[in-house]
Formats: structure tokens, C-alpha cells, sequence
């Protein structure tokens, strides 16, 4: 299994008790094809609809019905399509019961920097800024390093999408969850040892008595 | 009095300079027969307030692309390399705006109000320059309304009158534009009868249509 799929697997296993969810681009879209059986989530686009899925069948493409990238998408029984007010609206008011959302840096608070990086990349933050001030659960799903770097850091040196302290960190090498204390060890990847973590790793980790090993068949 | 316009008159009464609404989430809902009029008819130096500017042959990204574009106030560049290299040049003026407080500003503007509190950006860089406001142990930003000269429409179906139907995700930010501009230019890719939109499905009220674009003769 690449790092990627086993990254969506174990965000997906998040996913049991939601309702209504937003899945960032890039690597938390892949998340939608791995749900456990019994999940029952409407996945929301955030130009306008809850109920998406991909297109069932080449040649049924609308152009009126596309994702945030502006692919086409299809929807499924029970959608529902609705203007970028109210579609904030759900994000902001406390409607949307998860947010899985790509990242550049997270820092040993639990902030998260995924918007720009300043003068190589400025895309925008789109709706990233309102997401994660919402939601009621931020799951942040990325690699634990990029280029040789760690991008779990002791303090954010990009620019943060927000001051609120995300809920879950899923890497391709562990499980965090910010808290009071720091950053705790929660799970690590199948065959990948603490000792390992916390060498990837650009800040102090607190490290319970066991670390269990992600619930993903390898 | 009809609303009906040829497409070149509509777009001839926009001036180089104006402010314009446009409608379209990464083209989607995007006037196209507008966009490509503007081009036409070289409009130069606009603001253009949208939530992106989609591709560089896309939708609002040809306005930029083809360099009628001034000023930008919309949430996500990044799928636009010419938009990003104008800023970075400084040949082109770009605000970036959280998405949903893009929408509540737009609406702000139509909705006749002083602001609006969001706790989107709070301890951001997007709070520089912004006031907060305290309520209930929690922190807001206060955020101002935006309003156009002109907002560009696109409608799946419109009547004679101007009242307008939208279709899924091309609604997006149409009828909250529709409410916050000077003059309201509407292209639908439908025009019925009045009556046949029941009142019920009206989602932009046709008192704030002031141009519907005339659809082109076709034949056979």
C-alpha cells in the first residue's frame, strides 16, 4: 500500500459517526474511496451542494454539477444544491462534522499552515480559512515530511490558515493529536517504531506507555 | 419596459474602470457570452470581485489573461498561473478573501448592511489592518461590505420579466451578486414566458434584473 492510500484509510476510519463532510483537495479526496462498510456521510463541495460523488459513467458529465476544481462530479439520492452563502453558512454555523483538509506545516499547538508559502506560492486560501475556523472536527491528512524536512514543526514559520487547534494529525508515519500538553503520539503506520517517529519528527512528542499501531491491514 | 438588450449593447454601457461582479465557481456559472463581449470590446482597466479566476482559457481567466483586468478581489488564484504572475509583477492589484467571507461581504452589500463579524481569519495575516470585535469570549473580525457597478449573471432559466432559476453548482455566487450591484446584466441559457418559472422557484426576484441578455438567433 502507497503512503498515500494508507494515509485516506486511516482518515477514513474517522468518518464512522459523520454526517456531513468536507474533503480538501489533493490527498483527502482520496479518502471518499476507502469508507468503512455502514458509513453514511453526504460529502460536501463547497461551491454549492452536499451529496457528491464521482461521475457514475463517462458521457453523463453535466456542466452544472462540478467540484471545487471545477470537474464534473455526480450527486447522489438526496443532494442538495445551494448558493456560496449558505454553503458557508454549513462550514461556519457549527453544521459540518468534518473537515479533512491537506498541510504544509503543523506546529506542536496544533496549528495548521496549508494556504501559501510566501513569495513561491500564493494559489489562495479559498475556502481553507472558514474550514478550519469551523468545522467541528479538523482532520489535517499529509505526509509527515517533505523534501528531507519535517513538516510537523515546533512553531509554524508559513502562514496559518487558522489559530484554532486542529482535532486529528494523520501522517504516513503516525497519528497525532494536538492537546493541552503538546502533540501526543496516538498510533503509529504498520511496521514503523516510535523511535522512528520522533526522529521524522521537528518538535517534542509526548509518547504514552503504548503506542498502538494504526488499525489498517498493511 | 423590456429588459431585453442585444449582448453588444449590454456591454458597451460597461465602462473601462468599473466595478464588476461575476458570477462562476472555476467557470462554472460564469457568463460566457458576457466574458468573451468584454474581450471584444477591449474593456480595459476592471475590477473584477469572483470568487476565482478559473484558467487561463477559462471563464474569468481570460479576462486576465488577455489583460482587461486592473484590480481582483476574489478567494483562490491558484489555478490561474497568469493571475499569480500579474501580482507577483505588480501589474495587477490582488485582494485575496476567505471564500465564505467573500460571500458574506457580497451579501453584506445587497443585504443593506454595516458589516459583517466572522471569526474566519481571526490571528491571521488576513486580520492586518482589520478591526475585532469581542463577544462572548469569542473573537471576531469585522468585516466590510462589497458592492459593484455592475454584477455579470449567468441564469439557467430566465422569464421575460428577469426572474431567474439556477442550476446546482452554477448558482454559487449569482444570486448573492444579483442583490449587490448598481446594475444587474443577466445571460440566461433559457428565456420563457412569464408564469412558467413558478413563484416558489424563483431564486433572484426579476425587480433586480435590470438587462437580460437577448439570446442569438438560431435557426433550423
Amino acid at each position: 500500500m502507497d503512503e498515500k492510500t494508507l494515509i485516506a484509510k486511516r482518515v477514513a476510519l474517522e468518518l464512522r459517526d459523520a454526517r456531513l463532510v468536507n474533503l480538501g483537495i489533493g490527498l483527502p479526496t482520496l479518502v471518499a474511496r476507502h469508507l468503512p462498510a455502514g458509513t453514511n456521510v453526504f460529502f460536501q463541495s463547497e461551491n454549492g451542494i452536499i451529496g457528491m460523488e464521482p461521475v457514475p459513467e463517462e458521457g453523463l458529465e453535466n456542466a452544472d454539477l462540478s467540484d471545487a476544481g471545477g470537474s464534473p462530479i455526480g450527486a447522489v439520492p438526496g443532494a442538495a444544491s445551494f448558493d456560496s452563502a449558505v454553503s458557508f453558512g454549513l462550514i461556519r454555523g457549527g453544521h459540518l462534522d468534518v473537515t479533512v483538509l491537506g498541510g504544509l506545516q503543523v506546529d506542536e499547538e496544533g496549528r495548521l499552515a496549508n494556504w501559501m508559502v510566501p513569495g513561491r506560492m500564493v494559489p489562495g486560501m479559498g475556502g481553507a480559512m472558514d474550514l478550519v475556523s469551523g468545522a467541528k472536527r479538523v482532520i489535517v491528512a499529509m505526509q509527515h515530511s517533505a523534501k528531507g524536512e519535517s513538516k510537523i514543526v515546533k512553531r509554524c514559520t508559513l502562514p496559518l490558515t487558522s489559530v484554532r487547534r486542529v482535532d486529528l494529525v494523520v501522517t504516513d508515519l503516525a497519528v497525532l493529536e494536538p492537546t493541552d500538553a503538546g502533540l501526543v503520539l496516538k498510533e503509529t503506520a504498520p511496521g514503523v517504531s516510535v523511535a522512528q517517529v520522533l526522529a521524522a519528527t521537528g518538535c517534542e512528542l509526548i509518547v504514552p506507555a503504548t503506542v498502538p499501531a494504526m488499525p489498517i491491514d498493511a | 419596459m423590456s429588459k431585453v438588450r442585444k449582448l453588444e449593447d449590454a456591454v458597451a454601457a460597461i465602462p473601462d474602470g468599473a466595478v464588476l461582479m461575476i458570477g462562476g465557481f472555476m467557470g462554472v456559472g460564469t457568463p460566457p457570452r458576457l466574458i468573451d463581449e468584454l474581450i471584444r470590446q477591449n474593456k480595459r482597466g476592471l475590477t473584477v470581485i469572483a470568487n476565482d479566476t478559473a484558467r487561463p482559457t477559462v471563464g474569468i481567466g481570460k479576462l486576465v489573461a488577455g489583460r482587461h483586468v486592473a484590480r481582483v478581489i476574489a478567494s483562490h488564484i491558484g489555478t490561474n498561473p497568469e493571475t499569480q504572475r500579474q501580482m507577483i509583477a505588480g501589474e495587477t492589484e490582488v485582494e485575496l478573501v476567505p471564500q465564505g467571507t467573500l460571500a458574506e461581504r457580497v451579501r453584506a452589500g445587497g443585504f443593506g448592511l454595516g458589516g459583517i463579524l466572522t471569526p474566519t481569519g481571526v490571528g491571521t495575516v488576513v486580520a492586518d489592518g482589520k478591526r475585532t470585535v469581542e463577544l462572548d469570549g469569542r473573537t471576531f473580525l469585522l468585516e466590510t461590505p462589497l458592492k459593484a457597478d455592475f454584477a455579470l449573471i449567468l441564469a439557467k432559466r430566465a422569464d421575460y420579466y428577469g426572474n431567474l432559476e439556477y442550476a446546482l453548482t452554477a448558482r454559487n455566487f449569482n444570486p448573492l451578486m444579483a442583490m449587490a450591484a448598481e446594475t444587474v446584466i443577466v445571460e440566461a441559457e433559457d428565456i420563457v414566458p412569464v408564469g412558467m418559472i413558478p413563484p416558489d422557484h424563483v431564486v433572484t426576484p426579476n425587480v433586480l434584473v435590470d438587462v437580460l441578455v437577448a439570446k442569438e438567433a438560431r435557426h433550423g
